[in-house]
């Protein structure tokens, strides 16, 4: 398991806005009458995307207000699944993917590119403050290998070089094309394509 | 190697845009109305004839699983739920289905929700699927506008909604009542079964629970008969399947191949080789992380079937290969894996929830050559309390790549890790938690 804190500032208050309440009515829709419950996770998406990309408690308290479920219920999901932020990161947040096959491809080159632009630790602000990065687990992009992810787009194909490009890109405040940085086609074979050759570039 | 047009997934690179028309020139939507007026046992037994099996990792028979629904609707609604929670690293094959064939998905949930009286389908996309799940959703809204699914779907008189479910990072959610109790608002942690989903899923209700992969070939099943999808393969391990080939090769990519495909030939013809050439292979974790590796001996001959895995202590698993070359430490991308299992395991079994931090700490310990030589047997019997004793299938899929690293590569770590089990005064142990006393002048 995962060691997972609330932050230590946390608001007095919070609530839904307009936009966000909406979206959340939406929601609770999807689901059979009665089990409203099963929002909570998209609540959550919606109060993190309003909020600066975190949960602040008093979120967890308005959303088992909103669904009618105990408190506990909510912190427990909240603190149970790691993409809900529990505490304030960057507004480019990016996420390296270190698991075995993105490691055998030289993912620690691209952790050093995070240190080197970013901050020295990981969930550290960078100098300012616009930026922050942590070690994640398999983000499913694995033929793509060394790939990250940056709020939400994947950037895949990296080296040390491309990485530090992207991050030159998102510190001067632009958005960075996501993608392959090889100039492949999705998960083709690059330069090695044997199969649907008849549709290729249809 | 598979002809073209016997390949289910023409799209899989996306040459061809993912819109209803391009999909409809693919063979997508077109007479879905006559399939299902052919009635459910029809479907139901042409699935069972094509012999496919789950593409989740499992492998179990589908039109087995689909037979289990209850015949008729009681008092409580049956449920399709669709996984879509592609998190076992190595594996990437759903995340191309979602975004570039999702009318092949939206197309086999109508047919099969139609085949196990469902009326509402629920498509659990993992949460860092965002931009695939966007992707989906647009591809959803486009077949309600057009009628394909909603009131009457395709005309096949059948109603039918689709909704999408985001999971939030965990791994567990794989696991098919960790899902269910995820759609219900809870933590992802496994239920007991029995009883099983299919007769007290989600909401309490009968719920059939497939891999995308699986139901994205449903409909093209159905089209071409359960015939041509078993003339593929061999029995009992038929059709096609999306092999993802990771790792150390000199092009990884996702392609679809016939099963039982020699691995020799998926590496070397569809992804360049090995880095190195083939005599600088390592091993080949064959189905995801949580299969055991083969050594390099074995897999000149290996087939990538079910069973053929299955006879060599490995499994097909989801089909993610990762190749591991001779330049990368094996037991330093075992103790990678581990970490991953220790970081992904629910807690709510204890054997699981320590286990795989033990598993973690000793092969981090045996990388660095820090660790003593009875602890290597140790290992393999923390390996052996964690499998079977755990209300799901992760503590199997913990401790299997342990297990294989064991198998095959005991060697390797015995002779990195020789130190002396017993204590002497000078050695610094960092983890021996009983150090001070050794400190002390008379201990």
């Amino acid at each position: 398991m995962s060691l997972r804190r609330p932050a230590k500032n946390q608001p007095e208050t919070f609530e839904f806005s307009s936009s966000s309440m909406e979206e959340a009515n939406k929601i609770v829709l999807k689901y059979p009458k009665g089990k409203q419950q099963s929002a909570v996770m998209a609540l959550l998406y919606i109060a993190q995307k309003q909020n600066d990309n975190w949960i602040p408690l008093a979120a967890m308290k308005y959303i088992a207000k909103f669904l009618d479920m105990p408190y506990i219920k909510v912190y427990e999901v909240a603190t149970f699944y790691t993409m809900y932020n529990l505490s304030p990161v960057g507004k480019y947040f990016v996420q390296v993917c270190t698991t075995t096959p993105c490691m055998i491809r030289g993912a620690n080159k691209l952790v050093e590119a995070c240190k080197e632009k970013i901050s020295d630790k990981e969930n550290e602000l960078s100098n300012d403050k616009s930026c922050s990065w942590m070690e994640v687990e398999c983000l499913g992009a694995c033929v793509n290998a060394p790939m990250m992810q940056i709020n939400d787009n994947y950037y895949e194909d990296l080296d040390k070089e491309k990485t530090i490009e992207i991050f030159n890109k998102i510190l001067k405040g632009e958005d960075p094309k996501p993608g392959s940085y090889r100039g492949r086609l999705n998960t083709e074979p690059e330069n090695n394509r044997k199969t649907l050759m008849d549709v290729k570039n249809a | 190697m598979l002809k073209d047009q016997d390949r289910i997934f023409k799209n899989l690179y996306n040459d061809m845009g993912v819109d209803v028309k391009s999909a409809q020139k693919r063979g997508d939507w077109v007479n879905t109305s006559e399939l299902t007026a052919k009635g459910r046992d029809w479907i139901i037994n042409e699935i069972k004839d094509s012999q496919l099996r789950g593409r989740g990792g499992a492998g179990f028979p589908t039109g087995l699983k689909w037979s289990f629904a209850p015949k008729e609707v009681g008092s409580r609604p049956h449920y399709l739920v669709i996984n879509a929670d592609e998190s076992e690293p190595g594996t990437c094959k759903d995340r191309d289905i979602l975004r570039f064939e999702p009318h092949k998905l939206i197309e086999g949930c109508l047919i099969a929700s139609y085949a196990v009286q469902a009326h509402a389908c629920y498509i659990y996309i993992r949460g860092e699927y965002f931009i695939e799940g966007q992707k989906l959703q647009s591809a959803i809204d486009d077949a309600y506008e057009k009628n394909l699914i909603g009131k009457n779907a395709a005309g096949t008189g059948w109603d039918l909604d689709i909704y999408i479910h985001y999971g939030a990072g965990a791994y567990i959610c794989g696991e098919e009542t960790a899902l269910l109790e995820s759609i219900e608002g809870k933590k992802g942690q496994p239920r007991l079964k029995p009883p099983f989903p299919a007769l007290i899923g989600l909401y309490g209700c009968p719920t059939i629970i497939n891999n995308v992969e699986t139901i994205a070939v449903v409909p093209t099943i159905l089209r071409r008969g359960g015939k041509w999808f078993s003339s593929l393969g061999r029995e009992k391990n038929t059709g096609t399947k999306i092999f993802c080939i990771s790792g150390n090769v000199n092009n990884p990519c996702n392609v679809e191949e016939e099963m039982n495909i020699p691995l020799k030939e998926l590496i070397e013809v569809h992804a360049g080789g090995v880095v190195g050439g083939w005599e600088n292979l390592q091993a080949v974790i064959p189905g995801g992380s949580s299969m055991p590796l083969i050594p390099k001996e074995k897999c000149e001959t290996l087939t990538m079937d079910f069973d053929s895995l299955m006879a060599e202590k490995s499994g097909l698993g989801t089909a993610g290969i990762v190749v591991i070359n001779k330049d990368q430490d094996i037991i330093k991308c075992m103790a990678r894996i581990a970490r991953f299992y220790k970081h992904e395991s629910c807690g709510q079994c204890t054997p699981c929830r320590e286990g795989s931090g033990w598993m973690w700490r000793m092969l981090e310990r045996m990388a660095k050559g820090e660790a003593t030589k009875d602890e290597v047997d140790m290992l393999g019997d923390v390996t052996n309390q964690i499998a079977g004793h755990t209300i799901c299938a992760f503590g199997e899929g913990s401790s299997w790549p342990v297990q294989g690293l064991l198998r095959h590569f005991k060697r390797e770590i015995v002779e990195r890790n020789n130190l002396d089990p017993i204590v002497q005064k000078k050695n610094n142990i960092p983890y021996l938690v009983d150090q001070h006393l050794l400190d002390k002048k008379n201990a």
